[in-house]
């Protein structure tokens, strides 16, 4: 595909600064770079390509696919909220078999990394979908969408429940190839994030995208009704941005093994940097992708950056930095 | 083309009624352009608050002159994300990316074409009459609005049009009534091949009935909320029937902004209609 003319931003930040090695992985899928799409932000990567090349980034992590094709909900499904949006879009998609056929077919011709963003009604469906991908090339990882608030079937929230998360992971796990990293979604609408962690941990996850959106409302005063078709919705954006990093932290803190693709909020590369920082191995840009659609490249290179400003030569000596006692590592004068 | 994200420099800010003009450097932008196409704004800077880009038809566009091309849009007095925008002074930045979306096709022959705009939804109506005329196309055009303030370039139109016939509400200008009202006529004194119109959802709906009930081919540019315009986001979907008669919930950036007018079930835009692909099941 040819590719959007970018006449603006930041075009070679990197001139001065040594290069730093942004390799990371995510249990055993390897990537030379830590930014990747946020599910539900970037379909599945050909719209985005026009603007940026997707195969730069760690990966496309897709909209998450179901078992049948699904119209998603009434709308509407947004609400512009401060720094943020909530949306109610019920998960339309394609079907997994349209989406193998297609979707997943044109990313590998295109030779980007994927992840595929998995949700069900059921643990019999997440148990259907991982068979379904189990055959497929190139896919280097499975994310769980155990978190999403917007099915039509509310008592369906597996994330918020260790049992019933743990059910859909194990599910998951046992129908996959044993080669391909199981990352399960967690909602931060939980009392106590690390024990959800831990149970799907248990349960097989390899390791954890953290966080889904949080469930909010707007209530329209023109209507004098909920502004979204779906009543409530999952907010996004800068505005969570502080929540996110906080449940990367608690993760991290209980569980520092487990690698994290930490996400909420996350706006350039400084932003990325606290969730590293936190404790995540990677990052996934998401809502901010709708204000500027070369959003993931460019935090890409903020991140590269913003590490180099700080004296790290590796993203990996990053990774959970925050937590490792009051040594900074040595800054420039004018860094003080 | 792919579209172009690009940061464009203010030309001009002019009133127009109760409407805006916001000129804008968009080098690279009119090459690409056709009428139909719209473009998206960013809104508050970088830290902005307000993340969601505001969509806008495109107006005119210029591919020479001093700036290397530009482009102009009409503002409609809306909420915070327009009021800002409507602020902006010479010189300032802003964020483009565009075009964006389907244009309206035009007819590969001659054909008499009637171009139906309800308030601001004229704006890409202008440079669609202009190309139309080009490929010897009669143009007759439609205008409607509440009130004479809130019609926007009547007089301009007049100049691309064979006939203009203006509506408004209240009768404060031209015919007292609504487009749909002067339609049939219209229909009938230029013998109509093709309708484009685009303005508020109410309207296209009632120019599609018109339109299929006297046989005439309509093309219709919707308005749907958008959050990313790009097609990434699922937000500005309505239910459309497809070449197969299957009805899918497609959405109106990238499958749209211009619908066959019989192909929109516009009594159903707002709700997913049961037999619409992927539709909620009994208990679902």
């Amino acid at each position: 595909m040819s590719r959007a003319l970018i006449t603006s931003g930041p075009l070679d930040p990197t001139a001065s600064l040594p290069a730093v090695d942004m390799s990371t992985s995510i249990g055993s899928f390897e990537t030379p770079a830590p930014v990747f799409t946020a599910s539900g932000c970037a379909a599945a990567g050909k719209e985005l390509d026009q603007f940026f090349d997707i195969t730069l980034l760690g990966g496309v992590v897709t909209k998450s696919v179901m078992m049948a094709a699904r119209s998603g909900r009434a709308t509407p499904r947004m609400a512009e909220t401060p720094s943020g949006m909530l949306n109610s879009i019920g998960l339309q998609g394609p079907g997994i078999d349209a989406f193998i056929e297609h979707d997943v077919a044109w990313l590998r011709q295109r030779g980007a990394r994927i992840v595929v963003s998995i949700a069900g009604g059921s643990v019999d469906e997440y148990a259907k979908l991982a068979s379904k991908l189990r055959p497929v090339e190139g896919i280097s990882a499975i994310e769980v969408n155990i978190s999403c608030p917007n099915v039509e079937d509310r008592g369906h929230v597996f994330a918020c429940d260790p049992t019933a998360a743990s059910n859909v992971i194990q599910a998951v796990r046992r129908n996959s190839d044993i080669k391909t990293p199981i990352i399960a979604k967690l909602s931060p609408d939980v009392t106590d994030i690390v024990s959800i962690a831990s149970a799907v941990e248990r349960a097989g996850a390899d390791a954890l995208a953290v966080i889904n959106t949080t469930l909010g409302m707007v209530i329209d005063l023109d209507t004098l009704r909920p502004a979204l078709g779906g009543i409530t919705g999952g907010l996004s954006g800068p505005a969570i941005r502080p929540i996110a990093v906080r449940c990367v932290w608690q993760i991290h803190q209980a569980l520092p093994h487990l690698p994290i693709l930490g996400m909420g909020g996350i706006r350039n590369g400084e932003d990325a940097l606290q969730f590293i920082l936190a404790g995540a191995s990677a990052v996934s840009v998401g809502t901010v992708t709708f204000h500027d659609p070369s959003a993931p490249l460019r935090v890409q290179q903020e991140l590269e950056v913003a590490l180099a400003e700080r004296g790290f030569a590796t993203l990996r000596e990053a990774i959970g930095y925050g937590h490792r006692g009051p040594d900074l590592p040595e800054l420039t004068e004018e860094d003080e | 083309m792919p579209p172009l994200q690009l940061t464009g420099q203010v030309l001009d800010v002019r009133r127009a009624g109760m409407y805006t003009v916001l000129s804008l450097t968009a080098p690279g932008l009119a090459e690409r352009t056709r009428p139909g196409h719209f473009l998206n704004i960013g809104i508050g800077g970088e830290e902005s608050a307000l993340l969601l880009r505001r969509a806008f038809a495109i107006y005119q566009v210029q591919s020479r002159g001093v700036y290397g091309g530009s482009v102009d849009i009409v503002i409609g007095p809306h909420g915070k994300g327009t009021k800002w925008l409507v602020d902006r002074r010479r010189h300032d930045n802003l964020s483009i990316v565009g075009p964006l979306g389907r244009p309206f096709t035009l007819p590969k022959n001659p054909a008499n074409c009637i171009l139906v705009g309800g308030g601001y939804g004229t704006a890409p109506l202008f440079m669609l009459a202009d190309q139309l005329r080009e490929r010897g196309c009669r143009v007759d055009v439609i205008a409607g609005a509440a009130t004479e303030e809130k019609l926007f370039g009547t007089l301009e139109i007049k100049r691309a049009a064979s006939t203009l016939t203006v509506t408004t509400d209240d009768g404060s200008m031209g015919t007292r009534g609504r487009v749909t009202d002067v339609l049939e006529d219209v229909i009938e004194r230029s013998a109509a091949d093709v309708i484009y119109a685009c303005g508020p959802m109410g309207m296209l709906s009632a120019v599609a009935a018109i339109a299929a009930a006297r046989g005439v081919y309509v093309q219709t540019s919707v308005e749907e909320a958008m959050a990313c315009g790009i097609g990434v986001c699922m937000t500005c979907v309505l239910p459309v029937i497809g070449e197969d008669g299957i009805t899918r919930m497609v959405r109106s950036c990238v499958d749209g902004p211009v619908f066959r007018g019989d192909q929109v079930r516009w009594a159903d835009v707002g709700t997913i209609p049961a037999d619409a692909l992927g539709a909620p099941t009994g208990g679902q």
